[in-house]
């Protein structure tokens, strides 16, 4: 606490951190809430989608020895492809099932793609390397600060607002917001729905890779980063409101400066403290600190 | 389900029980620990099903009372030098009344939201073993728990978990064959419905949630002593999966249906070890053919043959 009071460049570094950290969670979450508002699924296996797109830059970079940027353009596809195959041969046959088919659905991703990950790539800790381009600091007056995290701040709001531009302003968007209010309808107005759900369900994981990818040089490339992930993910999106995109954006924000802070405040509780913030908000406002209460759209 | 126990199922439960007693005859070890880890699966996933089956929510954090049960009894028993018969009783009042803390909140909700709070405290159990590590050994475990002599062997300690397991899973089986237990379907089956004649729809899941805790609290705690120690593992998110996945592979429209899922995931889980350290895949498949070909679970397909059958006949 101190040191936060009596040092601002280390209060300034921990604000940037907490930024940074946010900003790539965002990403990530980012597709889990889409697909959410979309499919109406939990999808568990966002977090092994996210953890295929840091293997996936790993072996981009470090096996073929390719640039950084092709990696994480390659961990978006391959994970787009990856999540059409899932949805069109095996998810498409519950979506009239109950919510715990689908739930338990996910889960059995998880436990299969988990394997996959190991038969790929063995149970090894990879370690990828900032981009060549920003493996620098840059000044910004009060400190320096790692170009890669300044990056990472700088791309959250621009896919926020890339998001924000295809679901408000493209016809797919305006499609989109339809099924989440009525697919019935909106199958019977000729639109193809199936179209619709497998398109969502392509970009979330693609976010979902994007996201791993661009975590990859800041975490440990390991099995079981998955099932880590995908409980800060449920943090963010049920704190920012299911399903709403800028909800999203403010819960990752938030649980980036609720983790950054807790380490220097409660150091080794931070986990803790967000599953206890995440608690406290589904107990006073279910719909999230950013969300409506359902049936007042 | 009937309200007198058929006589079918009588015979099976006797027939299970009676083999289960004379497994310590056998001699062998590996059968004895094979065979104690299964009854408290069992018990474990019949536990989850009086939320689910009965009530009709869906807990994603079932392991957070199991883990309760687990750590405050062999802490119990090893710091603080508590005997058995006190240690026992005392870490399932504790999961018991952790339920009806957590409960309390987690019934004002409903469908994912209750599925999301259940994981947001079994989480927040699972970081506090963790980071506990003063008290619970943090991720290296709990470890060097003491069992008294009278319990050391495989044999007293198997037929301790079976005396006490055959009871627990009677006393469920009252409770969710009385009015109380009726009156849950009902509110599984109808909630606006239920409370229009009068039921207290949010008590009655309470009480469901409460007496779900407190038997995954019994199970929990004969693991921890079965096991000599608790890890965090046992506290994690995947090991509430994993449970959840009993139940619906036996079915949780029957009472007995998540025992006979837990049997068969644990003899499935030990055979396929034996192949292939790939079990996880051989469990998402099983998971998904009973999604995608099974809704019912193993009970749901025995008595779809039974109907078939009988047809015919």
């Amino acid at each position: 606490m101190e040191m936060l009071l009596n040092n601002p460049t280390f209060a300034f570094l921990q604000l940037m951190n907490s930024i940074s950290l946010g900003m790539n969670l965002f990403i990530i979450a980012a597709g889990l809430s889409l697909i959410f508002g979309v499919l109406r699924v939990i999808n568990f296996a966002h977090g092994a989608f996210y953890m295929f797109g840091a293997y996936i830059v790993y072996t981009v970079t470090k096996l073929w020895g390719g640039p950084f940027w092709l990696g994480v353009v390659a961990a978006g596809l391959g994970l787009a492809v990856m999540a059409i195959v899932i949805e069109r041969t095996l998810l498409k046959f519950l979506y009239d099932k109950e919510h715990l088919m689908q739930l338990l659905f996910t889960f059995a991703l998880v436990l299969i793609l988990g394997d996959l990950a190991k038969i790929l790539w063995g149970t090894d800790q990879y370690s990828v390397s900032y981009p060549a381009a920003l493996s620098g600091a840059t000044n910004l007056g009060i400190s320096f600060f790692p170009s890669y995290l300044l990056f990472l701040s700088a791309i959250g709001p621009v896919i926020m607002i890339l998001l924000w531009l295809a679901i408000d302003r493209t016809r797919w968007g305006r499609i989109v917001r339809a099924a989440t209010q009525d697919r019935e309808m909106l199958s019977a107005l000729g639109v193809n729905v199936t179209v619709v759900y497998t398109s969502v369900f392509a970009a979330g994981a693609f976010l979902a890779g994007i996201g791993g990818a661009l975590a990859a040089p800041r975490v440990a490339v390991v099995p079981g980063m998955d099932a880590t992930i995908i409980v800060e993910c449920f943090i963010i999106v049920i704190v920012g409101g299911l399903g709403s995109l800028w909800g999203t954006f403010w819960g990752a924000l938030f649980l980036g400066f609720v983790t950054q802070f807790g380490t220097v405040l409660v150091p080794n509780w931070q986990d803790v403290l967000a599953y206890l913030l995440l608690m406290v908000v589904l107990l006073i406002r279910p719909w999230g600190l950013f969300g409506r209460p359902e049936g007042e759209h | 389900m009937s309200d007198h126990i058929s006589r079918g199922t009588l015979l099976a439960c006797a027939v299970v029980l009676g083999i289960l007693m004379l497994v310590p005859l056998s001699g062998s070890r590996y059968l004895i620990d094979l065979s104690t880890e299964i009854i408290i699966y069992m018990l474990f996933a019949l536990s989850l099903n009086v939320i689910i089956g009965f009530s009709g929510n869906v807990s994603f954090g079932h392991a957070a009372y199991f883990s309760i049960g687990g750590y405050t009894c062999v802490i119990l028993l090893t710091t603080y030098h508590w005997p058995v018969v006190l240690a026992l009783p005392a870490a399932v009042i504790m999961a018991g009344l952790v339920a009806a803390f957590v409960g309390y909140f987690c019934v004002k909700l409903n469908d994912i939201y209750f599925a999301m709070l259940t994981l947001a405290f079994s989480m927040f159990v699972w970081g506090v073993a963790f980071k506990w590590r003063s008290v619970t050994g943090g991720d290296d475990g709990f470890v060097g728990v003491q069992i008294p002599a009278w319990l050391d062997s495989r044999t007293a300690f198997f037929y301790f978990a079976l005396v006490i397991i055959t009871v627990s899973i009677a006393v469920l089986w009252v409770i969710c064959h009385s009015a109380f237990g009726r009156t849950l379907i009902a509110v599984r089956e109808n909630r606006v419905r239920a409370g229009f004649v009068g039921v207290n729809t949010r008590r009655m899941r309470w009480t469901a949630f409460v007496v779900a805790g407190t038997f995954a609290g019994i199970a929990g705690a004969l693991f921890g002593m079965y096991n000599r120690g608790m890890y965090t593992e046992s506290a994690f998110w995947t090991e509430s999966a994993q449970v959840l996945i009993m139940t619906l592979l036996g079915g949780m429209y029957s009472f007995f249906g998540p025992a006979i899922g837990a049997a068969v995931l644990y003899l499935l889980d030990v055979f396929t070890n034996q192949f292939t350290e790939y079990w996880p895949t051989v469990l998402g498949v099983i998971l998904l053919a009973i999604l995608l070909f099974l809704p019912e679970g193993i009970v749901g397909l025995a008595q779809k043959i039974r109907r078939r059958t009988s047809a015919r006949a």
